[in-house]
């Protein structure tokens, strides 16, 4: 993996994704360990993203790396009409590599062509945020044991819930069963079905949250946002029906856990919280770890 | 009533692009960047067609297109067919067929794709030949036939 960009999920092999998971579990055993001393990694956000940002720094710092960048493209010359083009070519002078945010879709393959460093896409639009996705995927393997034959639910927006989309590419490759629960206006584009019917795999679709909640590995929760409804109405009639309450885990696994790329806003009930089932909170911990894991693996330190 | 006249005119030497459907015509000359050719060019367009309904026809005197060069019209004009001509016959006919990649010619149907937010070359990868359906090499988004926009 070393020198590689990591722009796409698809730009890893199944291969690689279990190395970095692998490479993530030493680090949670041993987060801090000074092999990123002098290596400058720049942490470019085009657009705000905190926790992300945070989640980067920590794993940089944690392994005596020093970070350069900014945190909100406002401040720079990109406000001054500077290309992506010209930032990433001056940059890359600077650094050993560029972690990158940008609002624009494309902006980190193009990013990763320009640049002479390697690139990792912290998030680019709607597009990939592969980062997330292997966070998710340690999250799966740690708490259940294995990636393979799992029964994964994905609640609320699927259809541009782009953290979903990824996932589902991702964990196609484990043998996965899936089951999709959303509103009629936020259904599974055709296009992953359609990629699942050519895998093999087995996939439900359905509206009604508690119907299969006994069956569940994993729940992973998203926002149903008011922006996405054309119909106001019809954004109050189902809003309420996509919230997960502590009542509708009773009789699910026990080692079922319940997934959430945050923020969250109101889709699980606080009341979730300190349920043993509750991962969310870990799950973001977990990000520190993958994310020591990408770029050690990539500066070829590991 | 049988009328025999030639709509267009014909050529002695060069390439004849027929059976372009009538609405696209115009996107075939800015494809093959006919407005920069210095020879002669002829066009028919809305010509009567057993096949298309309605047709046009492209006559361009003393040029001969490469294979990936002419093949980008197959993006908007699957049915065309070539005939290279010398000295008025007909020596060669061809057809187009669309080429694997896609470079620098449509648009991205995303309007929150890089390409069309800063200056770069747009590259698609032709996922469906049949249908036209490309996707983008930067964000991904297919653009597919109903949405190209020739740039």
């Amino acid at each position: 993996m070393k020198n590689k960009n990591l722009v796409s999920i698809t730009d890893f092999s199944k291969e690689e994704y279990l190395r970095i998971l692998e490479l993530a579990a030493e680090f949670e055993m041993k987060p801090r360990q000074d092999i990123l001393r002098g290596y400058v990694i720049s942490t470019l956000f085009f657009e705000p993203s905190t926790r992300t940002r945070l989640s980067f720094e920590t794993a940089i710092n944690g392994l005596g790396g020093r970070v350069i960048g900014f945190t909100d493209s406002g401040a720079t010359s990109t406000a001054k009409g500077e290309t992506l083009y010209d930032t990433i070519k001056m940059v890359s002078n600077y650094a050993d590599l560029i972690v990158m945010r940008h609002p624009l879709e494309g902006s980190a393959k193009l990013a990763s062509e320009i640049s002479s460093v390697p690139i990792v896409n912290a998030g680019d639009g709607a597009n990939q945020h592969p980062t997330q996705t292997l966070l998710d995927m340690y999250s799966i393997q740690k708490t259940q044991g294995t990636l393979d034959g799992l029964k994964i639910f994905m609640v609320g927006d699927l259809k541009y819930g782009r953290t979903v989309h990824s996932l589902l590419m991702a964990m196609s490759r484990f043998n996965t069963t899936f089951y999709f629960i959303s509103p009629e206006e936020l259904m599974l584009p055709a296009v992953y079905k359609l990629h699942l019917d050519k895998m093999g795999l087995e996939y439900h679709e359905g509206k009604d949250l508690a119907e299969f909640l006994p069956e569940a590995d994993i729940i992973y929760m998203t926002r149903v946002q008011q922006e996405r409804f054309t119909d106001p109405i019809e954004y109050e009639r189902v809003k309420n029906a996509y919230v997960l309450r502590r009542n509708m885990l009773e009789g699910t696994r026990e080692t079922m856990k319940v997934l959430h790329p945050l923020p969250r806003v109101n889709e699980i009930h606080t009341d979730v919280d300190d349920s043993p089932h509750a991962y969310y909170f870990q799950q973001a911990r977990n990000g520190v770890f993958v994310r020591m894991a990408i770029l050690s693996a990539i500066l070829g330190v590991k | 009533m049988k009328d025999k006249q030639l709509s267009v005119s014909a050529i002695k030497e060069g390439t004849v692009i027929d059976h372009v459907p009538a609405g696209v015509l115009f996107k075939v000359v800015s494809i093959l960047k006919l407005d920069k050719v210095g020879t002669m060019i002829t066009i028919g367009n809305n010509l009567e067609s057993k096949k298309l309904g309605h047709k046009g026809i492209i006559k361009i005197s003393k040029v001969f297109f490469e294979d990936n060069e002419i093949n980008k019209i197959a993006l908007v004009a699957p049915s065309a067919k070539l005939n290279i001509i010398r000295e008025y016959e007909v020596v060669e006919k061809k057809v187009v067929t669309i080429p694997d990649e896609i470079v620098g010619i449509v648009k991205c149907v995303n309007p929150k794709c890089i390409t069309n937010n800063e200056k770069v070359t747009t590259r698609f990868d032709v996922v469906s030949k049949p249908e036209v359906r490309l996707r983008c090499h930067y964000c991904e988004k297919i653009t597919d036939r109903d949405n190209i926009e020739i740039l």
